[in-house]
This record gives structure tokens, C-alpha cells and sequence, in this order.
């Protein structure tokens, strides 16, 4: 045997993990590039909005500048708002969207399982459901600001009618669509109706329904904002009102920076929330 | 005449006729006449398409027939009954429970208390060589295995009928006769009477004591086989003996000429 013969099959056997190993290395120096990239645009984009406000390109009291947003809530945190200190006004909202978004996710899930199940309730009831869909209902705020009053009760009223129809349509969607098959074999495993409902139908529904609660605690937050915005004693919604009157354009700005984190904080909840609940389905990559 | 004695089955000229989406109307099943005594075994083969799992439907209670009776252990069939299991072409275990609460599922929706459903569920579980596997869910297991969630489920239900539509017609070919072994070894046990839809002809003569030919659509009994080979049987060694052949080509000529009308019929609906 030649010795080249025999030292062939051994580069082979080393060059094998020596790729596996620039892969994983190609794919971490990508990561490290976008994470780079994405720091850089955001830079970019804060650097170049401050420079021309501070050069007057853009008009720096309509447009305000991320140093000035900066401030005004770092103000805010360590003064407290006109209104009183910055977290009860975060807590306000927060409870006012978190209520009516609860409330608004029960009922959205009973009625949208109990009309997927009950084909009589469906036909009675599908086109009034349409009718109330397609108007704007945000336009129901002032309406419940009047029924009442400025407290927490007309915020939760508005998030309650936003969350309800999504949630509702994807529920109602989910029971639709319940894979006959596993119907089939529930009854005839000795299922009734009732636990059809519960164990077949509720469950396959539940992926359906989880889609849409991402979206729909968007919407709480929507309506609770829009509702102290029209009217009320508290809330960060007030505290854009009162910006926005007093012409400070870096409190409206700083308001949507607190919102924005506050809406990132529950979406990562939900996930954490959706990934246990979620066991048994296949992780797809 | 008593319960005791009558026919596990018994189908008197029934008939099931669907409303289709466009408002026509289609025969599934037309005038069938089968019966199936206590502990047989019987495999109904047709061509794709023809009726066949409509037949199962009708005497699992699913489906009501348009025409006609349907008896089981004498008595009409209204609506799903507790004497009969039912194993699914299509996966039907429940995704989101283990595999464990997917067998216990029988047995606690006939209100069997959680302990006794338990155990109950381990025993069958061992008996299909799953017993590893209880705290898996469905989507983490191979076809075949979720096949045998599926027997075991339907099994802890102590079926007296056991309705099976081509149960195993999903799976590669080894597994499938390795499955059919472990259906005639559970089956052997428990006395129940067996109907296996199936279009594949070697499957159902291995497996059954009769195997009814089907018509091309509608359905309706053409001819009735008497399997005579002996149990036990090993579904692999079974298909090359003599008679096994023998009996394959007697039933073939009765089934050959429905698939050919069935496969005319749909080049002339192509055409």
C-alpha cells in the first residue's frame, strides 16, 4: 500500500469537523454583523435626526430632537409628571388596557366558540357581527366617556370593543375549523357534545386564538390611550393631551417611547406565556 | 330472538345518499346487504373511491343511512354507541395531550375514574410497546408509533365492533406488515368482531376470515370470500403459501373488473 493511499481517507476524517467548525463561525461573524448594522442604522438615523434640528433643517420646536426626548424623561422619572410621578401613570394605563383587554379576550373566545359550534346562533347573529365590524369603533370612545365619566370604567369599555372582534373572528374561525377527523374520533371514543367542546374544540382553537391575542393587546393599548386622551385624570393618553397642548413635541415623542417599551414588555410576556401553553406542538425553525 | 345470538353486524339494504356542495345528489352506498358474526374478521375491498369508508360510517353510528337498517348486536344503530372502536385512515390522536392521556381519553370520556383509566391506558400501552413513550406527544413520534397510540386508544375501549379504515394505508410497507402482525396478535385476544376497509387486496386476505368485493361506486356487495387459511397467521411468510395465491387470484378476477370500470369511468370524466 502507498502512502498516499493511506493518508487520504485521514485528511478527510480531519477536514470534516474543520468545515463544520467555519460554518458555525461564518454564521456567528453574520449575527455580529446585523446586531452591528442595526445599531448603526438606529445611530444613523438619531444622529442625523438630532444634527439637522440642531442646524435648523428641520424646525427643532416642531420636530424636537432625541437629546431634548431624552430629557424630558429623564424628567419625568426623576421630578414625576404634571400629573404626578411617571409610573402611576404607566401603572394607570397599563391597568386600563390590561382589564379590557382580559375582559375583551374572554368574551371574544366565548362567543367566538359558542357561534363556531352553533351553526343556528352563526346564521342569526353573522351579519349584525359584520355591521359591528366594519364600523370604526374608536368612534364609540366619546360615547363612553359620556356613559362613564373620566375614571378607568370608559378606557376599559373602548379596549374592550377593539380587542373583542379579532379575537372573536379568529375563535370563531378556530371552532370552524376543527379537524373533523379528531371530532370523529372523540365521539366515538364516547365524547359528548359538551366534552367535544371543551377537549376538542377549545384546544385546537387555542392556536388560532393566541395569534390573535398578539395583535389585539395592541389594539387594548389603542383604546386605552385614545380614551384618556379624550378625557381623563390619568394615564400616559393625558399626558400626550397635555404635551401636545402646551406645544411640547418632545413629550408626545417621550410618551410613545415609554409606550412603545411597555407594549415590547408585554409581547415578550405573551410569547413566554404562548411557548409553555404550546408544548406539544413541533417547534418549526 | 336474544341479543346473544344475533349477528355482530347487520346491514339490510341500506343506502346513503349525500346532498353535494353544488345541490346534486350522490349515492355513496346502494341497497348493501353484509352481515358479520360475533368474532369474525372481515375485510371489505373495493376499488378507490367507491364507498367503502361510508359503510364504516353508517355502522359506527357517524352517519345515519338514507335507506335501510343498520343493526348492531341486534339492535338499530341511533347515533354513536359504546360497543364500537373506530381507527382513522388520517391521524386522529389528540396533538395537544400525551401519549398516555391520548389512550386514557376513552376511557375517562366514558366516565372510567382517572386511576383506573391510567391504568388501564399503561397496560395497552405496554401491550403495543409504547410504554416508554407515555409522556411524549404525538408530533415526537414516527407514523407507525402514533398508528399504535391510535390501536391502543381505540383497544382500552374494549370494543365489541372494531371499525378500521385502511388504518395503515400511510405507512411504508414494513411497518405496515409489522402492524397488521401486531393488530392480529391484539385482536386475537379480545373477540371482537373486526370490519377492515382496505384497497389492498394481499392486506385483506392476510388479515381477514371473509373479504367482501365491493362494486365500483355506489357500493354494493358483489361477492363474498371465505378465507380458509389457518390462525395464527405472520401476515409476511402467509402471502407466499399456494393457497394464499390461489385465493388472491379467485378474488382478483371479481376485483380487477371494478377497478377497470372505476379507472374507465374516470378517463372518461378527464376526456
Amino acid at each position: 500500500m502507498s502512502p498516499e493511499v493511506l493518508s487520504t481517507p485521514v485528511v478527510d476524517t480531519v477536514k470534516a469537523p474543520d468545515r463544520s467548525q467555519s460554518r458555525a463561525r461564518a454564521a456567528r461573524r453574520r449575527k455580529i454583523v446585523v446586531t452591528v448594522v442595526r445599531v448603526l442604522l438606529l445611530i444613523g438615523i438619531l444622529g442625523l435626526w438630532e444634527a439637522f434640528s440642531r442646524a435648523e433643517v428641520i424646525d427643532p420646536f416642531n420636530f424636537s430632537m432625541p437629546t431634548k426626548i431624552w430629557d424630558q424623561i429623564w424628567t419625568w422619572i426623576t421630578h414625576g409628571t404634571a400629573l404626578g410621578p411617571l409610573g402611576e401613570q404607566i401603572w394607570y394605563t397599563l391597568y386600563e388596557a390590561l382589564l379590557g383587554w382580559v375582559l375583551g379576550v374572554a368574551a371574544g373566545v366565548v362567543f367566538g366558540i359558542a357561534l363556531g359550534r352553533i351553526t343556528f346562533l352563526a346564521d342569526v347573529l353573522g351579519p349584525y357581527i359584520k355591521v359591528l365590524n366594519s364600523m370604526p369603533r374608536i368612534i364609540l370612545a366619546p360615547i363612553f366617556l359620556i356613559w362613564f365619566g373620566l375614571g378607568p370604567a370608559s378606557k376599559v369599555a373602548s379596549a374592550v370593543v377593539l380587542v373583542f372582534f379579532p379575537v372573536f373572528f379568529n375563535a370563531f374561525q378556530g371552532a370552524r375549523e376543527v379537524d373533523r377527523n379528531l371530532v370523529a374520533n372523540a365521539r366515538i371514543l364516547g365524547a359528548s357534545d359538551r366534552r367535544v367542546t371543551l377537549q376538542v374544540v377549545i384546544p385546537s382553537a387555542t392556536s388560532w386564538i393566541f395569534t390573535s391575542l398578539h395583535v389585539s393587546f395592541g389594539f387594548a393599548l389603542i383604546g386605552a390611550i385614545v380614551g384618556e386622551y379624550i378625557g381623563a385624570t390619568k394615564g400616559i393618553g393625558l399626558l400626550v393631551s397635555q404635551s401636545q397642548n402646551t406645544f411640547n413635541a418632545a413629550g408626545v415623542y417621550a410618551a410613545m417611547v415609554i409606550l412603545a417599551v411597555v407594549a415590547l414588555a408585554a409581547e415578550g410576556l405573551l410569547t413566554f406565556v404562548e411557548r409553555r401553553v404550546f408544548r406539544w406542538k413541533p417547534t418549526n425553525s | 330472538m336474544s341479543a346473544d345470538t344475533s349477528p355482530a353486524i347487520q346491514l339490510r339494504g341500506a343506502s346513503k345518499i349525500f346532498r353535494t356542495p353544488s345541490g346534486g345528489l350522490h349515492t355513496a352506498v346502494r341497497e348493501l346487504d353484509l352481515t358479520v358474526g360475533r368474532g369474525e374478521f372481515v375485510a371489505v375491498v373495493g376499488p378507490t373511491g367507491c364507498g367503502k369508508s361510508t359503510t364504516l360510517t353508517l355502522v359506527s353510528g357517524l352517519e345515519e343511512p338514507t335507506e335501510g337498517e343498520v343493526l348492531v348486536a341486534g339492535e338499530p344503530v341511533h347515533g354513536v354507541g359504546d360497543k364500537v372502536g373506530f381507527v382513522f385512515q388520517q391521524d386522529a390522536t389528540f396533538p395537544w395531550r400525551t401519549v398516555l392521556s391520548n389512550v386514557m381519553a376513552g376511557p375517562r370520556f366514558r366516565g372510567v375514574p382517572k386511576a383506573e383509566a391510567r391504568q388501564k391506558a399503561r397496560e395497552w400501552l405496554a401491550r403495543v410497546g409504547l410504554a416508554a413513550f407515555e409522556d411524549r406527544y404525538p408530533h415526537q413520534l414516527s407514523g407507525g408509533q402514533r398508528k399504535r397510540v391510535a390501536l391502543a386508544a381505540t383497544f382500552v375501549n374494549d370494543p365489541e365492533i372494531l371499525l378500521m379504515d385502511e388504518p395503515f394505508s400511510a405507512l411504508d410497507v414494513q411497518t405496515r406488515a409489522l402492524m397488521s402482525d401486531e393488530l392480529l396478535e391484539l385482536w386475537e385476544g379480545t373477540g371482537a368482531s373486526v370490519v377492515f376497509v382496505t384497497h389492498d387486496l394481499e392486506e385483506s386476505i392476510a388479515l381477514a376470515d371473509k373479504v367482501v368485493v365491493m362494486t365500483a361506486g355506489p357500493a354494493t356487495v358483489k361477492q363474498v370470500f371465505d378465507i380458509d387459511l389457518p390462525r395464527p397467521r405472520k401476515v409476511e411468510s402467509v402471502r407466499l403459501e399456494p393457497r394464499f395465491i390461489e385465493i388472491y387470484r379467485e378474488i382478483w378476477e371479481s376485483l380487477g373488473e371494478e377497478v377497470r370500470i372505476t379507472r374507465e369511468r374516470g378517463a372518461a370524466h378527464v376526456a
